[in-house]
């Protein structure tokens, strides 16, 4: 009767350990709050799950559902997240003009694009180079957000509050204040569909950018240094880092992420209002890394985290869609959802839950002495 | 009435978590006195000023003020300056972009309707009482950084403050200021205010206090009238050694130099001077040897160091590696040179918090390898669990992040750090600073083994038996200036107190 006893406490010991283990993990809570958001789902909408096999009007397959328009819509946002994630991790503040940033870039694609629409209609190969001088123009306002950050010790969110405010004007006067509409097969298969191809063609933009990103993580010390800078600047002054050249690069890379997303964002409707276009998708960003379980206060980051977190919002997004709330209301319901997964991740209530819980667990304990 | 105490403080007992900064001290304060407070980082200085004004809340002791009979407790900042206890501190804290008279009276009225012209005209008067050279609309930060210190004293004045603590006010004023403030402090003690004075400079003391307590390792060591107490001695009560029994001790130590006098220097340098404000110093050193920078805290000894590694700005003098010139702009040119520096502000200059023990050794190797070559996983593991053994540091895996080990166990990582990069000019600035005894011997035998292996080796301590147990030459500073240089046979406790207290070291 005994040793029964002490076995299965054994075993609760052992899952115990375990769970806590878990939980311990660094990813539990980014996991958990995007599981939360399925199980929602499971139960008011278990068609958000199904997949399916469609033939659109021009004839080409493509995949569709609630989970490949999660997939395809977060593409932007998971991109800038990993921007937002380095920056956050070495200058210890967030970039609020990417919106604004990825209005220039849109703008500066579709007016050179619009420019000679014949000469782009008759090779996609010809986008290339606009594409790179979307980027470039991206990264030089990166550039400019990085220097006043790393050089002038401006604080990130006032740095970049000028471009937050001056980025769609300057949106504006690049299109001379129109919306310009371009009509371009190649644009149109970067934004939807590549024919015979059944996936979205963001999707792998997105997987192509976390690709990158993260073999330059395992390949060059981006990580190590970021976060070095991030968690004792001084220290990393005294180890031979220049803190300085890595918040610079930081914005630089943002830039580059700033530029791709532009061109989705672009290539999805062919045209660009320069108001409307990315609108507060910096927020999201930010969100997203905050999500993933990064301080934003700076230093240890985890890239997964952050692109989890990416896909939890727009996950959260489409079910509040699938829910026929209507889109007007949308941010409110975001909102009340975001309060709850920002609280439970919140050091208070972690605190306040561990206490309860082996308050809980010592409730229990005497039974099982009484018996021993 | 220049006998009447204005504070005292009866066996106050103050401990950490695994540290007893406050044994068992007294101290007095009497009406219109200027009392030095001395003692070596760790002797608890900051501690007993803290519980003073009410930031640390004591675990026993007695605190009588105004020879009433009836202990008072002082449970807050706030309440210190409501019975009269005013501090001003090294760095200033006031709000730089408010003008003189809004922060002569910020803080101080909760009434909600003011008269800023009333206001004015009241700290004009301030003013001028003192001799203060600042005008009310002023704004702070106009006004230079001795101005300022005498601002905030003025607002300590204003408030009645029958206990004024300065901490470390001259550290960052020049000679012409420090004149200036030890004006003001003599007024101020003219009118019966106690001041309790924390600096590190001898001189000062010298010049403008009356008493001194000394503190050493969270212990009472005691309290002298300055006329009393001779500069020497009073720097053998700060480091802890009678002098008469110093003389006699011998050298357990001694390192043979002769045949290193005709080897090249490792490192050499002249007349190098940096933006931390040290004085142009030479200094060298040969393979194998353990030179030491000796002298109170604030004397200079880390700057000149970091000057050598590049982490101060260096603003003139040259600098030779192994005979050739070379120009050291940043940290990561001496690194390449072959140099290594181990700061002396573990917390806030040494570790990476957050990052792993792992991470925090390979750092300044990978740096130096480069950014586009990371080390991999099992290799960083490698160093990391090399390290770990032959340190003997005390950690559950190399993957916990460096902010949960101890002290001594951190600082060893980051000598693991160092020695990774197999220097050929190590730097070690306090490394034995906070750290266990056990810890402590083990880093001192590690650095006589290394010099022994060839590594010169630069070695700063506070305690200077330390100093002599480890050092072959001993560079001694005072006041932010290289005032001697002692070997073999000169290196003895009461020697190198005596060429920190200055006068005897010229009669050689």
């Amino acid at each position: 009767m005994n040793r029964e006893i002490t076995n299965t406490k054994d075993n609760k010991a052992a899952f115990g350990s375990m769970l806590k283990k878990i939980v311990r993990m660094n990813l539990f809570i980014p996991i958990a709050c995007l599981a939360a958001v399925f199980v929602f789902n499971a139960f008011t909408n278990p068609d958000f799950f199904s997949i399916v096999y469609k033939v659109n009007s021009n004839g080409d397959g493509l995949l569709a559902g609630n989970l490949i328009s999660v997939l395809n819509n977060a593409s932007e946002l998971v991109i800038l997240a990993i921007g937002m994630t380095f920056i956050t991790s070495a200058s210890r503040g967030q970039d609020i003009s990417v919106g604004a940033c990825i209005a220039i870039a849109g703008a500066v694609i579709l007016a050179v694009v619009a420019d000679n629409m014949a000469y782009y209609q008759e090779s996609g190969i010809r986008l290339i180079p606009v594409v790179l001088l979307g980027c470039l123009v991206a990264m030089a306002f990166g550039a400019f957000n990085g220097t006043l950050v790393a050089v002038f010790n401006v604080q990130p969110m006032i740095a970049t509050l000028i471009l937050f405010t001056a980025g769609r004007p300057i949106s504006s006067w690049i299109t001379g204040g129109l919306s310009p509409r371009v009509n371009v097969p190649a644009l149109n298969a970067v934004g939807n569909v590549i024919p015979g191809m059944p996936i979205p063609t963001p999707i792998f933009f997105a997987v192509g950018c976390m690709l990158i990103a993260f073999l330059a993580l395992k390949f060059t010390n981006i990580g190590l240094y970021t976060q070095t800078v991030g968690i004792n600047e001084k220290s990393a002054k005294l180890i031979g880092l220049n803190p300085k050249m890595i918040k610079f690069i930081t914005f630089v890379i943002m830039g580059v992420c700033v530029g791709i997303a532009a061109f989705l964002k672009v290539s999805r409707v062919g045209s660009i209002q320069y108001n409307y276009i990315a609108k507060d998708i910096e927020m999201d960003a930010i969100l997203a890394v905050a999500l993933g379980g990064n301080a934003l206060s700076g230093g240890k980051f985890s890239l997964a985290g952050s692109i989890i977190g990416a896909y939890t919002i727009q996950a959260l997004t489409t079910t509040l869609l699938a829910n026929s709330v209507p889109s007007d209301a949308l941010p409110a319901y975001k909102a009340v959802v975001i309060i709850i997964l920002v609280a439970i991740q919140a050091p208070v209530v972690k605190e306040f839950a561990r206490r309860n819980w082996s308050a809980f667990r010592r409730r229990r304990e005497p039974s099982g002495k009484v018996v021993s | 009435m220049q006998d009447t105490t204005v504070l005292s403080m009866r066996g106050i007992c103050k401990a950490f978590p695994g540290v007893r900064a406050l044994q068992d001290v007294d101290f007095t304060l009497r009406k219109g006195e200027i009392h030095a407070l001395m003692g070596e980082n760790g002797a608890g200085k900051s501690t007993l000023i803290k519980v003073l004004t009410g930031v640390y809340a004591k675990d026993a002791g007695e605190i009588f003020m105004d020879e009433i009979d009836k202990p008072i407790s002082i449970k807050s900042p706030q309440e210190a300056l409501n019975i009269g206890i005013s501090t001003v501190y090294q760095e200033i804290t006031l709000c730089p972009n408010l003008t003189v008279a809004e922060n002569m009276f910020i803080g101080r009225s909760k009434d909600f309707f003011i008269s800023w012209s009333a206001r004015n005209k009241r700290t004009k008067e301030i003013l001028e009482n003192l001799g203060i050279p600042a005008s009310p609309r002023q704004q702070l930060s106009n006004c230079s950084i001795a101005v300022q210190q005498m601002v905030a004293i003025a607002r300590a004045v204003d408030m009645e403050c029958k206990i004024l603590i300065l901490d470390e006010p001259t550290s960052s004023l020049d000679e012409n200021e420090v004149q200036k403030l030890f004006r003001l402090m003599r007024d101020l003690k003219a009118r019966g205010v106690g001041i309790l004075f924390v600096t590190h400079f001898l001189d000062q003391v010298y010049e403008v206090c009356d008493r001194i307590t000394v503190l050493r390792n969270g212990e009472l060591v005691g309290a002298y009238e300055i006329k009393d107490l001779p500069k020497v001695d009073l720097v053998s009560k700060i480091m802890g050694k009678e002098l008469d029994v110093l003389a006699n001790i011998e050298k357990t130590h001694v390192q043979e130099s002769l045949d290193r006098e005709d080897k090249p220097p490792v490192v050499q340098v002249e007349n190098l001077s940096s933006v931390s404000g040290i004085q142009p110093f030479d200094f060298s050193t040969t393979q194998g040897e353990v030179t030491g920078f000796s002298g109170l805290l604030g004397s200079g000894r880390s700057e000149c160091v970091r000057a050598i590694f590049g982490a101060d700005r260096i603003t003139g003098g040259k600098i030779k590696v192994k005979g050739k010139s070379v120009k050291i702009r940043k940290p990561k040119d001496a690194m390449k040179l072959g140099m290594g520096y181990l700061p002396e502000d573990r917390k806030n200059d040494g570790i990476v918090a957050d990052l792993s023990v792992r991470e925090n050794i390979i750092l300044a190797l990978q740096i130096m390898k480069g950014f586009f070559r990371p080390f991999s996983r099992s290799q960083a593991e490698a160093f990391a669990d090399e390290y770990i053994k032959l340190l003997n540091i005390k950690t559950a895996s190399s993957n916990v992040p460096i902010g949960s080990l101890s002290g001594g166990n951190q600082q060893k990582v980051i000598l693991a750090r160092w020695l990774l990069t197999h220097p050929d000019y190590l730097i070690l600035d306090e490394p034995t600073r906070g750290i266990d005894v056990g810890t402590k011997s083990e880093i001192q035998k590690l650095v006589l083994k290394l010099a022994s292996e060839g590594m010169s080796i630069t070695f700063i301590s506070s305690e200077i038996e330390e100093m002599l147990r480890t050092c072959s030459r001993l560079i001694v500073m005072r006041d932010r200036k290289v005032v001697g240089e002692l070997k073999d046979d000169e290196m003895t406790q009461g020697r190198i107190m005596q060429t920190i207290a200055g006068g005897a070291a010229k009669n050689e």
